[in-house]
């Protein structure tokens, strides 16, 4: 079974979402999106102050098999990368919803996270891909 | 359609991730592909290959059939209990398959092939019998077990009987012995020691469950790819296929040129190559900063496309990117390879990247 967050927000592309401020929110990927990944072994995080409208790649994690590219669901600026996922981006796979988060965005308008999924939403697309 | 092996429920029971891999649901890994990686290189696992073809070749002319099929010549194997490794090539010389031939004894042969090519070789093979007296045996009732890391001979006793386990011990590579107790060779695609293991299917379950029970835990298809790229092996189908010469993909080693009258299947494509010489050939990559190589990444010298990534992977045993690449010959001393738009410096680096434990690449900083 999945673990999932009652605070946090999903995409459709397993991402998850958490406001931290008025106009920041960092992302990871979800507990399901790590397992199908396998262990992970290598994270770019785009270079702080990168320009990125909503939809478009911000990151991408490597797991042995295979790349992923990791969206971001609001426009914004990369404003951090997670420093730890350098050395080792096996915490992904440890704690994916929290030492292993990605990134943060500095958004460019206040945080609205009303088009995402909640954890039950999220719950309900992942037993139907089933 | 999905076959299964009979390891299937086993794996379910194990917590295997499942996967197709050429038309079998196959292990991938059993929770950490990484960790799987570790215990072959630093002390031993199991692996159910039985997707993979066996297939007897029996009959007074099977050792003259195979040296017209195979690029590596069986009268080079001058006892039973001998195996070599042989591509099987098309007339212009392009790689059908790549595959181990056990010699047992005079006029009875077995072939292991890759899952993917045992009915297009089977095929093959059969229709360059014509008047000779041959008899193929497709063992579909045989699984196929293999045992790898530096810790095999000590786990051979688990299974075998102490005088059996002892023979086996006493093995050289791509040597086998076969009784009631087994087929069992020294062989392997980790770069380890270890023993490759036919089966018939409830003496298969009995011996995958018995090495499990004991502490030996199952290896998945993931760590076999990498522990394999590591040793520098190449994989049918990526490193090399039909349009591909054993020459231009690192097996010139494997073509037996003498004696100059055997006139096996290709021999007349691969000399006039020799000749001309290679106009590419499969090497291998080290990346020397963060990220991974992947098959079919291009490789540039400037803006100039000089070759292609076949296998590229995160090698777990030296803790950066790998790959086997065809590139184009003579190749310049220094390339880049386009990963994501962005051109990243690459190093030769002739394989094996890793031998028998031993790591034989300096570090990429």
């Amino acid at each position: 079974m999945n673990k999932l967050s009652k605070d946090l927000r999903y995409t459709e592309s397993h991402e998850w979402v958490r406001r931290d401020s008025e106009q920041e929110i960092t992302i990871g990927i979800t507990d399901h999106a790590q397992e199908a990944l396998g262990d992970l072994v290598y994270a770019e995080i785009y270079p702080v102050g990168k320009r990125l409208d909503a939809g478009d790649v911000c990151a991408v994690v490597e797991s042995v098999k295979a790349a992923s590219d990791i969206y971001t669901p609001l426009a914004g600026t990369v404003a951090a990368g997670n420093p730890v996922l350098a050395k080792s981006p096996e915490i992904i796979n440890r704690d994916p919803y929290g030492e292993g988060w990605l990134l943060k965005v500095k958004t460019a308008h206040p945080v609205d996270l009303s088009g995402l999924l909640d954890a039950a939403g999220y719950e309900r697309m992942l037993a139907e891909a089933h | 359609m999905t076959q299964k092996t009979p390891l299937y429920g086993l794996h379910e029971r194990l917590g295997a991730k499942l996967i197709d891999f050429s038309g079998y649901l196959m292990p991938l890994h059993y929770g950490s592909q990484l960790d799987e990686h570790h215990h072959v290189r630093r002390g031993v696992g199991i692996f159910d290959v039985s997707h993979m073809g066996i297939v007897d070749i029996e009959g007074e002319d099977a050792g003259a059939l195979l040296r017209r099929l195979l690029a590596n010549d069986v009268a080079k194997l001058r006892n039973p209990g001998r195996a070599l490794y042989s591509c099987l090539l098309n007339p212009a010389g392009g790689v059908l398959d790549d595959l181990i031939v056990y010699y047992r004894e005079p006029g009875r042969y077995r072939l292991v092939l890759n899952a993917s090519r045992k009915e297009a070789d089977t095929d093959w093979m059969r229709s360059e019998v014509r008047t000779l007296r041959v008899r193929f045996e497709p063992r579909a009732d045989l699984g196929l077990l293999a045992l790898q890391g530096p810790g095999a001979q000590e786990a051979l006793k688990i299974v075998f009987t102490p005088g059996f386990a002892e023979r086996l011990a006493a093995l050289k590579p791509f040597a086998f012995l076969e009784n009631e107790e087994g087929f069992v060779a020294r062989t392997g695609y980790t770069g380890e020691d270890g023993f490759e293991i036919a089966l018939p299917q409830a003496r298969l379950t009995q011996a995958f469950s018995a090495w499990v029970d004991a502490g030996v835990p199952p290896i998945g298809l993931g760590a076999r790819d990498t522990l394999r790229l590591e040793a520098g092996l190449n994989l049918y189908g990526q490193d090399m296929d039909e349009t591909t010469s054993p020459l231009e993909s690192n097996l010139a080693w494997t073509v037996a040129w003498d004696p100059a009258e055997r006139d096996f299947i290709g021999r007349k494509a691969l000399e006039q190559e020799r000749q001309r010489g290679v106009t590419r050939l499969l090497t291998g990559v080290v990346l020397a900063g963060p990220g991974v190589l992947r098959s079919h990444q291009e490789l540039r010298e400037g803006e100039r496309n000089i070759g292609l990534i076949t296998s590229g992977s995160f090698a777990p045993t030296l803790g950066f990117s790998i790959g086997l690449a065809r590139v184009q010959e003579p190749r310049p001393a220094h390339a880049k390879v386009v990963i994501r738009d962005r051109a990243l410096e690459v190093r030769w680096q002739p394989p094996p990247f890793v031998k028998q434990g031993r790591v034989l690449v300096p570090r990429a900083d």
